[in-house]
């Protein structure tokens, strides 16, 4: 019955969102208020059918309800109740529905916190995102219905993958939703905006906040996913460069780019046409990375005539909101005129430049990706594209991005002048360099990877903090460290953020030069040495867990330094999925992690054994939490919590003087503008 | 083509997703004993795709036909084969799938070129438009229509 509740609360809020994306719209074109006002409860009303249907499902997993084929496939009573949950999107229909779930409850923010917007913007803007929550509801009752019943309900449920029972995947896709559907908003900002024919300081002032938050999640979303990748998987890599992980990456760095050309839409009036475009693109790729993933193209390649009914439904639904928006967007851009007047050298134009770096990695990550299908369909040529050439072709861009990110940040709007903005710099500059020097002359014949890394990191890292410093102006140092307390959360978001790309740029240079490796067969009461551990197998047990059995290891390790402990590596075997896992034997450290993999027992007595020392692993997660946490900043800024009254001041503001920052977001008077 | 190695490579691929990530990589007994060898070896299975797999090289795969492959390359190696002519000599063998870096001949050269090309063509893009905004006239932000006027006056008032 309560299945039978959420389906009906599922195609009753298929018929809201129909309504929903016509009826504000006409609404809005013809001037009828009670028609938009009619688009605020509709978008609430289909947030709840959504919910209510969403937690019915969570319902029949959690009573392990056999007669849904969901439940069975992918569930079994003796599963950990946070799997059972987690279970709920770790398949193909649970997640769509999580993704609706996630669609409406971003529509129905648009209505709950977009009371300051103009009500026909707000109206276009609750339609647009009703039509796209409409496309994936049809999709998923008609192809992927996630609460068919079962003739004959098995005793028992075939257990969820068990490699996503795990933590860190259990909360992996809510974020990357959350990341992904976030841009979903800007589209149908950028969309609302195009049929209004009007794009001002105050459309990025509301598109913005949303970006970010889009962007924060997709960050937290690809970096657990990496984590867990790191630790589960056995081979302690954090990247694959696996169309999967591309799909992510791509409205990822599109997302990126859109919120710093916000930027320029909000402060300078510039890059309107562009950065519409962007928002454009940013969903685009969110529903190209959904295609590749659901339809199972490039996964394998001949994939796709396995499941082409939800393969071509998706591309239909890419190719009917990008084409409209696109057409809609060839047809009004010109419409768009730029005010904000800056020379080639300003923060407008360093932001451009920032555009064209993250914006063609994008594409040349997307270009790899479908590089494959496109040699085999056109070229006949049966070919793989892996991660040596991601690796070529993509980290230049990153390089170049690490390299003018902190003098860009630090040029004034408008109109700057290089040398006076790079002179303070040049001492950082040195020193990165030196920074750098310095650890190539420490390791003994490897790589330029390592010091090249440490030299970018320290740049942008360092860049930051001047960032923020220059912010004080001048005077006295008391002074001067008690302002910096006082400047706006934005300043120390986009501090804390570019000093998290920069730490992410350092671990990942280290994790990829300085990795130490062995592999060996282990006896018990075996010792082995490994860099600076010695490290012993004490005994291997079988071990009762919850739904698998396991082979654990106890290794004991000594360092050097006297610092000494175990860790328990496993071969677990899940009976009712039928599948081997391995988990990771695993110490962190500040460092280095002590990395232990545990293989098949050899013929001749003994088991297969690889320890990895990982440098610096843990600061790739760290300077991932540092984006994020600079991106969270960044949202909680002033300038987003009084919406209300920055939109009015905001909608219309007149063309400051050539400062840094605009009158209504300049920190209080006691704070010296920077120049 | 070959649409039977196409079907080849897609009925490996099928079996491959139902394959276990296990623990992957190089087993003891197949490293060789001259480390500056063992060390091309690896590079060179960094380099080359397990083909039942999804997406892992044969130095990260615990498949038997990885294991297969890296003997194979090892076998090479000790024979006396460069680096080129191993991969050669895999490519002979399982096609040019197993390559994870494309080769530079044919259209592949439009995979490698694409970065660099479309990196001149946005920086160019930019550098027109950033030209133009330069030199365009600055729109006064005050052209406020005469509705707009009135209105930020009645505010004005209200506030001040």
């Amino acid at each position: 019955m309560i299945v039978e509740i959420g389906h009906f609360a599922l195609i009753l809020a298929f018929a809201v969102a129909l309504a929903q994306s016509l009826v504000p719209l006409v609404g809005a074109h013809k001037g009828w208020s009670d028609w938009m006002a009619v688009g605020r409860p509709m978008a609430s009303a289909q947030f709840f059918l959504v919910a209510i249907s969403f937690l019915a499902l969570t319902w029949a997993f959690v009573t392990s309800d056999f007669s849904v084929q969901l439940v069975v496939a992918n569930s079994h009573t003796a599963k950990p109740l946070i799997y059972k949950i987690s279970g709920v999107w770790g398949n193909h229909e649970g997640s769509m529905l999580l993704w609706i779930l996630i669609l409406t409850l971003f529509g129905a923010s648009a209505a709950w916190f977009g009371s300051n917007l103009p009500a026909t913007l707000q109206a276009r803007v609750l339609a647009v995102q009703s039509s796209i929550t409409a496309a994936f509801m049809a999709f998923t009752i008609f192809t992927s219905n996630p609460f068919d019943r079962m003739a004959f309900p098995p005793f028992d449920g075939r257990d969820l993958n068990p490699l996503l029972q795990d933590p860190a995947l259990a909360l992996h896709p809510p974020f990357l939703y959350l990341g992904y559907v976030g841009l979903s908003m800007a589209f149908s900002f950028a969309v609302a905006a195009l049929i209004e024919g009007r794009v001002d300081a105050a459309w990025g002032r509301w598109v913005r906040p949303w970006t970010l938050a889009a962007w924060v999640f997709l960050t937290i979303g690809i970096a657990l996913g990496s984590w867990w990748a790191y630790y589960e998987l056995g081979w302690g890599g954090f990247w694959f460069w696996d169309p999967v992980e591309n799909a992510s990456l791509m409205p990822w760095l599109f997302a990126a780019a859109l919120l710093h050309s916000a930027i320029v839409v909000e402060k300078r009036e510039a890059l309107k046409s562009w950065t519409i475009l962007l928002a454009i693109l940013a969903f685009g790729f969110s529903l190209i990375g959904t295609f590749i993933v659901r339809s199972g193209l490039l996964t394998s390649v001949h994939a796709f005539a396995m499941d082409p009914e939800r393969g071509v439904f998706i591309l239909m639904i890419l190719g009917v909101f990008m084409g409209g928006a696109l057409t809609l967007f060839a047809a009004r851009a010109n419409v768009m005129e730029a005010k904000g007047v800056f020379s080639t050298v300003s923060r407008e134009s360093a932001l451009v430049v920032n555009n064209v770096l993250l914006a063609v990695s994008s594409f040349v990550v997307f270009v790899g990706t479908m590089w494959p299908l496109i040699a085999e369909m056109l070229f006949d040529r049966v070919l793989s594209v892996g991660p040596p050439f991601f690796n070529m072709a993509f980290t230049p861009f990153m390089v170049a991005l690490a390299m003018v990110l902190p003098i860009g940040a630090m040029l004034p709007w408008k109109r700057g002048n290089l040398t006076r903005t790079a002179r303070p710099l040049a001492g950082l500059a040195v020193f990165s360099v030196a920074m750098g020097a310095l650890v190539w002359s420490l390791q003994t014949g490897m790589s330029m990877l390592v010091p090249v890394g440490v030299a970018l990191a320290v740049w942008v890292v360092l860049g930051a903090g001047a960032d923020l410093w220059s912010r004080t102006g001048r005077g006295a140092f008391a002074g001067r460290l008690r302002r910096l307390g006082r400047l706006p959360r934005a300043d120390w978001g986009k501090a804390t953020a570019h000093s998290g790309l920069g730490v992410a740029v350092f671990a990942v240079a280290a994790l990829m030069g300085w990795e130490t490796e062995d592999i060996r067969v282990v006896r018990d009461g075996e010792t082995w040495r490994v860099g600076a551990y010695e490290l012993t197998l004490t005994d291997v047990q079988q071990v009762q867990g919850p739904n698998f059995t396991s082979t654990m290891a106890l290794v004991d390790f000594e360092r050097d330094d006297g610092v000494s402990g175990q860790v328990r590596p496993e071969k677990r075997i899940y009976p009712a999925a039928g599948m081997p896992t391995t988990q990771v034997g695993l110490r962190y450290g500040l460092t280095h992690d002590l990395y232990v993999v545990m293989g098949d027992p050899q013929d001749g007595g003994g088991w297969a054994i690889r320890t990895h020392l990982k440098p610096f692993a843990n600061w790739l997660w760290f300077g991932c939490a540092l984006m994020a946490l600079g991106g969270l900043l960044s949202l909680t800024d002033r300038r987003y919590r009084v919406a209300a009254g920055a939109a009015k001041s905001g909608g219309r503001r007149g063309d400051g003087p050539p400062s840094d920052r605009p009158p209504s977001d300049r920190p209080r008077s006691d704070t010296v503008p920077a120049e | 083509m070959s649409g039977l190695r196409a079907w080849g490579a897609a009925l490996m691929l099928a079996l491959a997703l139902t394959g276990a990530p296990a623990v992957a990589g190089p087993q003891p007994d197949e490293i060789l004993d001259d480390p500056a060898l063992e060390a091309r070896a690896r590079a060179l299975s960094a380099d080359l795709r397990c083909m039942v797999c999804r997406n892992e090289s044969i130095d990260e795969s615990n498949a038997d036909l990885a294991r297969d492959m890296r003997l194979l390359v090892r076998e090479r190696i000790e024979e006396g084969d460069t680096d080129a002519e191993v991969l050669a000599f895999v490519v002979e063998r399982y096609g040019e799938f197993v390559l994870l870096r494309p080769t530079t001949d044919g259209a592949n050269l439009i995979l490698w070129i694409s970065a660099p090309a479309m990196l001149m063509l946005a920086l160019i893009a930019a550098g027109v438009y950033l030209r133009r905004r330069e030199g365009a006239p600055e729109i006064g932000a005050d052209d406020l229509s005469e509705e707009e006027r009135a209105r930020l006056d009645a505010l004005l008032r209200e506030r001040g």
